[in-house]
């Protein structure tokens, strides 16, 4: 609670930054505040509590995952540093709108009333459709805005009527009485037709198969700083608050809604491999990549009882690499029109450092040994065939493989064809997010106890 | 007012709902003004605030009609964040036709 309290606080500041005409100082300020807020966060892991009338429950999950979301926000608004430096004038304003995203994040995860959960998700939407749209003068960004305030906007108004019938079934909004009233035998057909909607919902928010097809053009159109925020904070966060609303609302899950589960997460990894196979533009084919590894991750919903501590190694795998990937794609396409694969020619020549990171970064999310990735996927594939879902692991190791081959066109492109183009300067903020983003994924690689028995319970 | 609801029944209630949000679906995917899309979403927003004052009498409990109250704050904010994305493209193209945004494809 005092995190998301913290979290408010600093947005505030930030917008009383620009008053007081001290934007060389939002950056640094704003990291500082967030790491601050981070130690606040470790100090409520191990203090559960609920505030308000159970409005807010802080618990292991919800402080562990708070963590994930500060860590991969400092990094997001240390790279706003060099993105937004054509526009000093409007720099509080973006780190203010981060800032307000991540309370809503936090309010996503330690919801323990619908309320909560609905403010926090349209706190979250409401300023990614901001960011999505915020180059005013590109008409991409624009279409990429609109797109994606379109898909979410309806994804929300879906949201709203499944919480409606979990309200009318139920008489209350608090989940931990949903979840007891849910046990009894005699259940009001809305209740499951309202679990069901909230669910597809989320399914859009996280872009999984078949709700999937707004995600290339927005990640696409979209500024890449925010590409980069949607592919790496925004999916974690959706399906970390799917993750909680399915355990904590749903006691019993239901045979039928694990096929469903199992058929989307098939449908979602394939569909994302075998179309990121066939695209140039780096971002999109990055869009396809989450597709994927949004099936991948929904696989945790299979063995609610045991897997938040998989899910949290997972997600923070995949966004770490998801950052010292993008932060190199800034770099790269910082000057050009469009983020295609040609731009990246050479790299291994011109930036011998950077081209590794983003190698190690692709390699990480393909599922090759010593990265996070590798044991991500290994611990969650162990997971689910104890579950007893071997053939969805079957295809997920197929997938996995599939995945290489757009990862390593990539990286053949930067080692193999001669640069077409010479760069220059070394912004010392992308190294350092770079680097430090790297090695913490190789670190959850070497220790991934550290973060798989967080929330062993 | 929990006697009407008796006379006509929380049913009804919520086939009328269902049937305001699916109009509401429905102006979203098939209309191509993006301001009549707008005026969709916002159809299946209030749809779902109808059903939860409806429902609130029904439980005999004001939580549902506090929550429409979040609801319409939210679908403001939001309806203000759409409108200037749209102003941005009425600059940029001349237009609010959502056919006419075809840059992205793929």
């Amino acid at each position: 609670m005092n995190t998301l309290i913290a979290i408010i606080g600093l947005g505030v500041l930030c917008l009383l930054f620009e008053i007081f005409e001290l934007r060389k100082a939002i950056v640094p300020v704003t990291i500082l505040g967030l790491l601050a807020v981070l130690g606040l966060d470790a100090s409520e892991f191990n203090a559960p509590e609920a505030y308000y009338n159970n409005m807010i429950i802080v618990t292991k999950f919800s402080s562990a995952f708070s963590g994930l979301f500060i860590i991969l926000t400092i990094f997001l608004v240390a790279l706003g540093h060099k993105f937004y430096e054509n526009q000093p004038s409007k720099i509080s304003d973006f780190i203010a709108i981060k800032v307000f995203l991540l309370a809503g994040a936090v309010a996503m995860v330690s919801f323990g009333n619908l309320a909560m959960f609905f403010l926090g998700i349209e706190v979250l939407s409401i300023a990614l459709y901001i960011l999505a749209a915020s180059s005013r003068l590109s008409l991409k960004s624009n279409e990429a805005g609109l797109k994606y305030f379109l898909m979410g906007s309806f994804a929300s108004g879906i949201i709203l009527f499944g919480i409606c019938l979990i309200y009318g079934a139920m008489g209350t909004f608090d989940v931990t009485e949903i979840s007891e009233m849910s046990r009894s035998a005699e259940l009001p057909v809305w209740f499951p037709i309202g679990i069901a909607l909230v669910t597809i919902g989320m399914f859009f928010k996280i872009a999984a198969v078949p709700f999937h097809f707004w995600a290339p053009d927005v990640y696409e159109g979209a500024p890449a700083l925010t590409t980069a925020l949607m592919s790496t904070l925004a999916k974690v966060v959706a399906i970390a608050t799917l993750y909680k609303l399915i355990t904590v609302m749903n006691a019993e899950i239901s045979e039928g809604f694990q096929h469903v589960i199992v058929i989307i997460s098939m449908a979602s990894m394939t569909v994302g491999n075998i179309m990121a196979l066939r695209q140039v533009n780096v971002k999109r084919m990055l869009a396809f990549s989450g597709i994927s590894h949004a099936g991948f991750m929904i696989m945790t919903l299979l063995s609610t009882t045991n897997a938040a501590g998989t899910l949290l190694y997972y997600t923070s795998a995949y966004a770490l690499a998801g950052i010292a990937a993008f932060s190199v794609i800034l770099y790269v396409c910082k000057n050009t029109e469009n983020e295609d694969v040609t731009n990246f020619h050479g790299l291994g020549k011109t930036n011998p450092l950077l081209a590794a990171i983003l190698t190690a970064a692709l390699l990480s999310m393909a599922g090759i040994p010593i990265f996070a990735g590798f044991f991500a996927k290994m611990v969650l594939f162990t997971q689910t065939i104890q579950a007893g879902f071997i053939a969805l692991v079957i295809v997920a190791v197929i997938n996995s493989i599939i995945s290489v081959g757009y990862y390593f066109k990539l990286i053949l492109a930067m080692y193999t064809k001669e640069p077409n183009e010479t760069r220059t300067g070394t912004p010392v903020v992308i190294y350092a997010v770079a680097v430090v983003a790297i090695v913490l994924n190789i670190a959850l690689g070497m220790f991934p106890s550290l973060v798989l028995d967080l929330l062993a319970s | 007012m929990n006697n009407i609801l008796n006379e006509i029944g929380i049913e009804n209630y919520i086939f009328l709902s269902t049937i305001l949000f699916s109009i509401g679906v429905f102006g979203v995917l098939y209309r191509r003004n993006a301001i009549i899309v707008f005026m969709s979403i916002e159809i299946m927003l209030n749809a779902v605030n109808l059903l939860f004052v409806a429902f609130s009498t029904y439980h005999q409990d004001a939580q549902g009609q506090i929550f429409v109250f979040f609801s319409m704050a939210v679908a403001a904010a939001e309806v203000a964040v759409g409108l200037a994305i749209l102003v941005s493209i009425f600059r940029n193209l001349g237009s609010i036709d959502i056919n006419k945004l075809k840059n992205l494809k793929g």
